[in-house]
């Protein structure tokens, strides 16, 4: 930081501090959130099936190839999705940010479009576009061409397959990431440059670049660590084509005979990775923060694109086809046609799909009940707890700030699968018996939103300088009062926007779910999954649809109400 | 998590929990019964029913909805999933104490020795069952009914393959020429697929697998699955999986057709049961009954299109009869025994 952020005066004492026992009571909180569940990982992993210590375990983990080769596939799929994702996230954020690319604000909904799709059911709507038979586009392209019947031009049962797929829902993180760093990049260090007799691609080679790279390497890892935990997308493109990845072969643990101990040692290598991955990101970058915080500069300064501007918004719409445009209209297609990858015409379009999931699943109404109490709970739940630990944080509130900011971002090593296991581990014996009800949920699902709430909350508090706050106090206003009166009216659009994006979370949540739920607990998403695994394409078809109408409808909502301003994803 | 129990467990924690003459007694079958109008009104009073079921999901909930027509004020909750899928999910939910399940029915025998010894089923012997079903087809305990018999025949699209073409056995299924065209349910989802695999694997070895793992296989998970992998045309040939979705996808007029294996078509019998536990134990029977009279068994075989136990419902035409099929001999003993070293030896053979 460039900036030195003013002291903050010692807390002055007004009857009783309650400070103290606020962040005690929430170190506490999040101390049984986080280390429970991994501490009894920890323990099960190094036990056999009847209690007693061992190492077996691991050795199993490391010595067979049925552990082996998932792991190693993982490894092979998250490298490749973050490169992919990158390649194409890093120039599209610059196209949009930084030059005068016609209808970027239409390219920056559909990201979120994307962003906002859930991996499982993108998985699932690309089966019905690019199975190598039965898929839509591979139909298209015999006809076109007359090939014959065993020909196909896309075969999504591939580890390619998978790749691909995984890259379309994870590039959102980069292109959110690398955008808003673009976006924030003062035009004057530019200007400085340009000054200084430094040529356009001269200026973007040793100013631009150098000042988004931090962005782009939190992207990568971001999209790494994505691509790595990832549950569905996996699970129903890989077993088809035959392997396992490490969240479906630690999925596969729980089946009947269920070996939790396996499962625990299967999650730590995932976790360790995270952790090790998350060190390397913060040494590389070390005290090279560029974080250009406060100070009032100019925009930035467009490059103009002259006659590559329509080339440059057709391209962005192709990459974008990919995630949004063709998958919508796979879903569309087969929630409407008889047979799910028939193509639609008006003599055979039905509503039989429809009415099926309306009148007859009588599995949806629990699974939607459960979904939107969740949403709501966690979002709510989960805002409040970031509000409290970044206001605590950005103004250094009480002494020991410092550990409630680190716990709040601990869960992000977290991968939802292992969370769910250790949760599941920890939540099926006393003293705290919650499996079965919707609380484990809810505690899974806050744990997995804390950090980037957090992390959001912790900037929208950054741009209100402390100033206005002590002035309020200055003029005799409590700590409470000012921050009604001037903090919270300030940070509304921050909170709104965390609001959302954790309910968005709730609704794509499905790797910790998977572990978690019971029959009275089943999330549409699980739901979902369950339709797929039994093949019922045009049911998926509907359910999605709604899920998709139901995000949107409340992104839209939320960002229409007067006075909340333009919310936009950051993560 | 269900611990594997001795018989000599079950009797010590039936003794432990002051049950031990209720052990004694249910070694006779209890009584049969019939409908009463109590039984419908302390139904309507728990007024829900949850049904857990390895049923094609479309047809389970058909058969809650002709339930509830018939005794309105009582909802059926479907919550389908594979058999295999089932029995987990049962397993993990008692070992929380979880007793959300109130009747269940499953493609498996081998899971009902193992619930009757877990001491969790409660004996109901509906009267129809009594009076028309034989007795292979319920437990002398009273504590299991089978509601449906399955096939796992092979299949394949019309449109993609010729009849005169078409696969004779399972032997012709390792011909070079299916490599890449063949699509498989599993046996760690799917109860039907557990005992077909089972069947299968004693009938031509193991080796058969291995063999057949090398022809390219798609692998899906459930045996409601390979019938609509088929149908769109995702794979020429089914290996295993449900027939009377065949069937019916066939009437519906779609491109699919079945064929009986010369080797023999692999047999499932499904089992119901109501759960000792069941937060409905009175919607719970109530259920159960109708599920197996004559009314709910013909809709088995005219909508559903699998085969009947009870020994008044009529066959509907256009289907092989059950007598004249070349079956496989159902082994639900040995399912039990071997059922892990089954899903294990798969996967080690077809990778997941």
């Amino acid at each position: 930081m460039t900036i030195a952020v003013p002291a903050t005066p010692a807390p002055r004492k007004f009857g009783i501090d309650v400070s103290k026992p606020v962040l005690y009571g929430f170190a506490a909180v999040l101390c049984v959130l986080i280390v429970l569940p991994l501490s009894w990982l920890f323990l099960y992993s190094l036990t056999d099936a009847k209690g007693s210590l061992t190492l077996a375990n691991f050795y199993r983990l490391f010595s067979e190839s049925a552990f082996l080769e998932p792991l190693i596939t993982t490894f092979i799929i998250a490298t490749t999705s973050a490169i992919i994702c990158c390649a194409v996230a890093a120039p599209m954020g610059w196209l949009v940010a930084r030059t005068d690319l016609p209808f970027s604000g239409v390219i920056r909904a559909l990201v979120t479009a994307s962003f906002v799709t859930p991996p499982f059911l993108g998985a699932i709507a690309w089966e019905l576009l690019a199975a190598p038979n039965s898929g839509l586009l591979n139909k298209i392209f015999r006809s076109l061409t007359g090939a014959e019947q065993d020909v196909h031009l896309f075969n999504i049962y591939t580890m390619e397959g998978i790749i691909f797929v995984i890259s379309c829902y994870t590039f959102p993180y980069v292109f959110v990431l690398v955008a808003n760093s673009l976006d924030r990049t003062p035009g004057e260090l530019e200007d400085a440059s340009s000054i200084l007799g430094g040529g356009r691609w001269y200026t973007a080679r040793r100013v631009t670049i150098p000042l988004v790279l931090p962005a782009l390497l939190a992207g990568a890892l971001v999209a790494f660590l994505q691509a790595m935990t990832l549950f569905g997308s996996p699970a129903i493109l890989a077993l088809p084509a035959g392997f396992h990845t490490m969240t479906t072969k630690i999925w596969s643990l729980f089946q009947y005979p269920p070996k939790p101990e396996l499962a625990a040692a299967a999650s730590l290598p995932l976790l360790v990775l995270t952790v090790m991955l998350l060190r390397a990101e913060h040494m590389i970058l070390g005290r090279r923060g560029y974080s250009v915080v406060g100070g009032k500069y100019g925009a930035p300064r467009l490059i103009p694109l002259h006659r590559l501007r329509w080339v440059a918004f057709i391209v962005c719409l192709l990459v974008l086809m990919l995630p949004v445009f063709l998958p919508y209209a796979a879903l569309f297609n087969a929630a409407f046609s008889p047979v799910a990858t028939t193509f639609l015409t008006w003599q055979n379009a039905t509503l039989r799909n429809i009415e099926f999931v309306l009148f007859d699943l009588s599995a949806a109404s629990l699974a939607l009940k459960n979904t939107v109490i969740l949403g709501t709970a966690t979002a709510t739940i989960g805002t409040m707890i970031a509000v409290v630990i970044a206001y605590v944080t950005a103004r250094q509130a009480v002494t020991g700030w410092r550990v409630l900011g680190f716990l709040a971002t601990a869960p992000i090593a977290i991968p939802g699968i292992v969370l769910g296991v250790g949760l599941f581990l920890s939540y099926t014996r006393p003293p705290f018996v919650l499996y079965g009800t919707l609380w484990v949920l809810l505690i899974a699902f806050v744990t997995i939103a804390l950090p980037s709430a957090y992390q959001q909350l912790q900037a929208a508090f950054r741009t209100i300088h402390p100033e206005l706050e002590d002035a309020s106090r200055i003029l005799g206003a409590t700590r409470l009062k000012s921050l009604w009166q001037i903090t919270a009216p300030l940070l509304r659009t921050g909170v709104i926007a965390t609001w959302c994006f954790i309910f968005v979370g709730v609704m794509r949540e499905l790797s910790a779910a998977i572990i978690l739920f019971t029959s009275e607990t089943k999330v549409i998403s699980v739901l979902i999954y369950d339709l797929n695994e039994s093949g019922d394409l045009g049911a998926i078809s509907v359910i999605g649809i709604g899920m998709l109408i139901i995000t949107f409808s409340v992104v839209i909502a939320v960002n229409r109400i007067p006075g909340f301003g333009n919310v936009r994803f950051r993560t | 998590m269900t611990k594997q129990l001795t018989k000599r467990d079950v009797l010590k924690g039936a003794g432990a929990l002051g049950l031990s003459a209720f052990a004694v007694r249910v070694a006779a079958a209890p009584a049969a019964e019939a409908v009463t109008p109590a039984l419908i009104e302390a139904a309507k009073k728990e007024g829900k029913v949850v049904f857990y079921t390895a049923m094609d999901l479309q047809f389970a909930e058909r058969l809650g909805k002709a339930f509830e027509a018939k005794f309105p004020g009582v909802d059926v909750r479907v919550e389908r999933s594979g058999a295999e899928r089932v029995f987990t999910r049962i397993g993990q939910e008692y070992s929380s104490n979880i007793h959300t399940v109130d009747v269940v029915n499953t493609a498996d025998q081998a899971h009902c020795i193992i619930w009757k010894r877990n001491g969790w089923l409660a004996p109901y012997v509906p009267e129809e069952v009594a009076k028309y079903y034989d007795k292979r087809y319920y437990d002398p305990e009273g504590l299991h009914v089978t509601t449906r018999i399955l096939i796992s025949p092979i299949a394949y699209n019309t449109n993609l393959v010729k009849k005169e073409d078409a696969p004779k056995s399972f032997m012709d299924l390792l011909d070079p020429k299916w490599k890449g065209k063949l699509v498989k349910a599993h046996p760690a989802y799917s109860g039907t697929i557990m005992n077909a695999t089972f069947e299968i694997a004693r009938e031509l070895g193991w080796d058969y697998f291995v063999k057949l793992a090398a022809q390219n296989v798609m692998q899906v998970q459930s045996a409601t699955d390979t019938p609509k992998r088929i149908s769109l045309g995702e794979r020429a040939v089914m290996v295993d999986g449900a027939g009377y979705l065949v069937i019916r996808y066939k009437e519906a007029g779609q491109p699919v057709d079945i064929i009986y294996p010369e080797e023999g078509t692999p047999l499932a019998t499904g089992p119901s049961a109501v759960f000792k536990a069941a937060p409905n134990p009175n919607a719970a029977r109530l259920f159960q009954n109708w599920m197996h009279s004559r009314e709910a068994q013909q809709m088995i075989v005219d909508s559903a299109r699998q085969y009947s136990p009870h020994g008044q419902t009529v066959e509907k035409l256009g289907v092989r009869k059950l007598a004249d099929i070349k079956l496989m001999k159902e082994d639900p003993e040995g399912v039990h025994a071997q059922a892990d070293a089954v899903k294990k030896r798969y996967a080690e053979i077809f990778k997941v």
